[in-house]
């Protein structure tokens, strides 16, 4: 894995790094305790459901401290994936596959600032991702202020299972992240996100085709299949603000807005309203809203004009336009007394999702319609996440 | 950002800078609650943000480190 001094690295640190830190330096220190995140465990179950495509699997997260100085961290995450969603019915046959992740990370903390560093490595049959990470968090304001800088190179490796003619195709991707939060009332906090990513590479997915109309075929459709084509360059920016607030009652409010856009095309606009609710002393509930909005990709079409019609070409349904809604419940209980020796607390949670897909201009190709007349493709899926959460 | 890098430097250069946290730390006691963090369990936001960058075309931004997706 090579950092290699490309011209948008130096637009970025010029441009966005470099008045920041000065911004950084030159505020008062006069800093209260800046703290490293607390011992815990995480032992999560997740399940995906929807679409034809179920996904589940354990995430174990472990945190520990030394010193008050320094926090390491591993975490253990598997995807067991079974497909039969209606981009691999339409050319290929369901699969199953297992996705395995391991990700170790360190924290340092000097007087107020923390230093972190860590490591992911995702693993699959036609799919190998290293990245690499580090971040710096700066405190502000005897704590009222937080000014967190990342950068995160990866390395992914493209295999095609089945054909060994693929080989590996390599993509590198540069992730480089702006976020500051500030107290502002003892009731508000505000934080504010900013992301840019740069991907170079085989950013296509191998097993994903397009159709185009052909009359002289003998499917349904009237049309034929051929191979995607990505452009190997995509670069894009979101910007984020959230914002929590405390209501009188024990409960809070929290907003989210996040404008997305790459040079691909495509633009996106998320919003998110979230409600906890403290119940007594043991019980917490939470509710959550959130609506996605998304246009298509410039080369994306549902239904091309023939054959190598374009340079690039895609029919993914994660291209297309389309807008979702997403509504949660989550319920935690929290056990005070000391379930096991060591153990400060405890919780138990529960979380449940549904989400609503509504595409645009991605059809239903399940139909023996001709291509361009099936129904508009929808689907929901339901998300689960149980977790027990120690802190020690 | 020229604008605003100026700006700051000559606020530190005249002594404005010196400006006092307006939220004491014995009034953060409402902060502290587990309810007013923008994400209570990291290992359940990173499972959700993966959903989310799996599903959608748009990434970056979320609020907590993002890694590698392996998403075909």
């Amino acid at each position: 894995m090579v950092l290699r001094a490309v011209p948008e690295v130096v637009v970025v640190v010029t441009k966005y790094i470099f008045p920041l830190l000065l911004f950084a330096f030159l505020l008062p220190q006069t800093v209260l305790a800046t703290i490293l995140p607390e011992e815990r465990v995480d032992m999560l179950y997740h399940k995906y459901d929807g679409g034809g495509v179920e996904i589940d699997g354990p995430s174990v997260l472990v945190r520990k401290n030394f010193a008050d100085k320094v926090s390491v961290f591993a975490n253990y995450y598997v995807d067991m994936v079974t497909s039969a969603s209606i981009d691999v019915i339409a050319t290929a046959s369901p699969y199953t596959e297992e996705r395995k992740e391991y990700s170790l990370g360190i924290d340092y903390l000097n007087d107020s600032t923390i230093l972190s560093l860590s490591f992911t490595n995702s693993s699959e049959s036609d799919y190998e991702a290293d990245t690499i990470g580090v971040t710096a968090s700066q405190d502000f304001f005897g704590g009222l202020s937080t000014l967190t800088m990342s950068f995160a190179l990866g390395d992914d490796t493209v295999s095609q299972n089945g054909n060994d003619v693929f080989g590996e195709k390599d993509a590198d991707r540069r992730r480089f992240s702006l976020g500051f939060t500030q107290i502002l009332t003892p009731k508000f906090v505000v934080a504010f996100s900013a992301e840019s990513v740069i991907d170079e590479g085989f950013l296509s997915n191998p097993y994903r085709q397009v159709r185009y109309f052909d009359s002289s075929s003998l499917r349904n459709c009237l049309c034929s299949y051929e191979e995607e084509e990505y452009p190997d360059t995509r670069n894009s920016d979101a910007f984020a603000i959230r914002a929590m607030y405390s209501l009188p009652w024990k409960a809070s409010l929290r907003a989210e807005v996040r404008r997305y856009t790459d040079s691909w095309g495509i633009k996106a606009n998320n919003a998110e309203l979230r409600y906890a609710h403290a119940y007594k002393d043991n019980w917490l509930f939470e509710f959550r809203y959130r609506r996605t909005s998304q246009t298509q990709a410039d080369f994306y079409q549902d239904v091309f004009s023939g054959p190598e019609a374009f340079t690039f070409r895609a029919r993914d349904k994660e291209l297309s336009t389309f807008n979702s809604n997403q509504f949660g419940i989550g319920i935690t209980y929290k056990f005070e007394q000391q379930l096991l020796p060591g153990l400060e607390r405890s919780t138990l949670n529960f979380y449940w999702d549904r989400f609503e897909f509504n595409y645009d201009n991605f059809r239903d190709t399940r139909t023996e319609l001709p291509a361009g007349t099936e129904p508009l493709y929808s689907f929901e899926a339901d998300v689960i996440r149980f977790y027990y959460s120690a802190w020690f | 950002m020229r604008l605003l890098s100026l700006f700051v430097f000559m606020l530190a250069a005249t002594g404005c800078s010196n400006i006092e946290p307006w939220v004491k730390p014995y009034e953060r006691d409402l902060l502290a609650e587990d309810i007013m963090l923008f994400e209570r369990d990291p290992v359940s936001t990173r499972y959700m943000n993966h959903v989310y960058e799996a599903r959608e075309a748009a990434r970056g931004a979320e609020g907590s480190a993002g890694g590698g997706c392996g998403c075909n």
